[in-house]
């Protein structure tokens, strides 16, 4: 809608915000196509996907070339970084998950988490509108739509999947420890009691757990990482709208210089947000694995 | 119209208000009890640190999604006709 108002017209501040919230969504035979309802399962968002591929491809990079390059003697600084990183998501994962077995395959999965989210994350730091610019002279000339997002985690899709996943591991985890029965005992007894009578009170409860745990797990990064991205987006508008004014100097100025100000200040809160957050959603996989390990 | 545009105004600024309220005495409550602990035990300070980040994070969280939603109605307009 605002792509056609915007040839015509300068957009306003609300069409600038809604165009860059906007995802470039495909349907499963890669045609154009828009999202009509809060959930529908028949598109998928384009933009999300590659950039959070992508990035996952450069994480997965970074620390093999770590891994390869990896010396006994004086390490580098890179592999001194890469070393304290790994010793920390080591550390944290001893403090929770009481079982080594385990702990082989569930740090190196928090580490690989916590990269990708924070590189994922760390997209919020390129100017807002450096990447969706490039693309609107390039997208609509390849034939597709004129939207560009570029933070995988400012999409509840992608921060929704990911603590979904979180859930089947804390799943696989619960079988294999305690065992398929149980877990469903631990299902239907866990927290008021091993009675008949309580059981369906009890599994309502756990159910109710899965449920706002997940969620919240998702949506907290989701939240942080959109509204981040919204005051990215409020801050370029007031250089915006310093710039559409006929005289830039006549009593606007002080926008311009607000941009510059606001921007800087919120980038560098930013950088704390970003680090918090990924490894908040580090952690809380870590100790709803190790959960899943203790038994009621 | 101007009457949902009203609306929607103030429920932006009661959500952002009341949530900023929260979380402040959230953060407050937290910070306050982290002092106290590592002035008493401050071997412990690394460790509550590491907890204290993440509560602060949890805190933050609640109420930074609420500001996403009132941005979302201020802007997206999701209520207009």
């Amino acid at each position: 809608m605002a792509a056609e108002h915007a040839a015509t017209h300068a957009p306003t501040a609300g069409e600038y915000v809604q165009h860059h919230l906007h995802h470039l969504q495909k349907n499963f035979s890669f045609g154009n196509a828009e999202q009509h309802s809060i959930v529908d399962f028949s598109v998928f968002n384009l933009d999300s996907l590659v950039y959070s591929v992508l990035l996952g491809v450069i994480g997965c990079f970074i620390l093999w070339r770590a891994a390869r390059n990896v010396t006994s003697g004086v390490p580098g600084r890179f592999q001194a970084a890469i070393e304290i990183l790994a010793e920390m998501v080591e550390t944290q994962a001893k403090g929770v998950i009481h079982n080594a077995a385990s702990r082989k395959v569930v740090s190196p999965l928090a580490l690989t988490v916590f990269v990708w989210i924070f590189l994922m994350n760390a997209m919020d730091m390129l100017p807002v509108d450096a990447i969706p610019s490039l693309w609107h002279s390039a997208g609509p000339a390849l034939g597709y739509m004129n939207y560009m997002r570029v933070v995988p985690t400012a999409d509840l899709s992608t921060t929704l999947g990911m603590s979904v996943s979180v859930l089947l591991v804390c799943i696989f985890y619960s079988i294999k420890i305690k065992g398929l029965g149980g877990w469903t005992h631990e299902l239907v007894a866990a927290p008021f009691g091993d009675n008949i009578f309580l059981y369906p009170i009890n599994f309502l409860m756990q159910m109710i757990e899965f449920a706002a745990k997940t969620v919240s797990h998702g949506m907290r990064l989701f939240g942080n990482m959109f509204a981040g991205e919204l005051i990215f987006m409020l801050i370029a508008l007031m250089g915006g709208a310093w710039a559409w004014q006929l005289n830039p100097l006549s009593g606007g100025f002080w926008l311009g210089f607000g941009q510059v100000f606001a921007g800087t200040v919120w980038t560098l809160f930013h950088i704390l947000v970003i680090t918090l957050q990924a490894f908040i959603f580090m952690m809380l996989t870590l100790i709803y694995v190790g959960q899943a390990h203790s038994s009621h | 119209m101007e009457n949902i545009l009203g609306l929607v105004a103030l429920a932006c600024g009661l959500i952002v208000g009341l949530g900023a309220m929260g979380a402040s005495i959230g953060i407050a409550l937290m910070g306050g009890k982290f002092l106290e602990a590592s002035a008493r035990q401050p071997e412990l300070m690394n460790e509550l640190q590491v907890k204290m980040f993440i509560l602060a994070g949890l805190i933050d969280a609640a109420y930074l999604i609420g500001v996403a939603i009132a941005l979302l109605f201020a802007f997206a307009k999701p209520f207009a006709i």
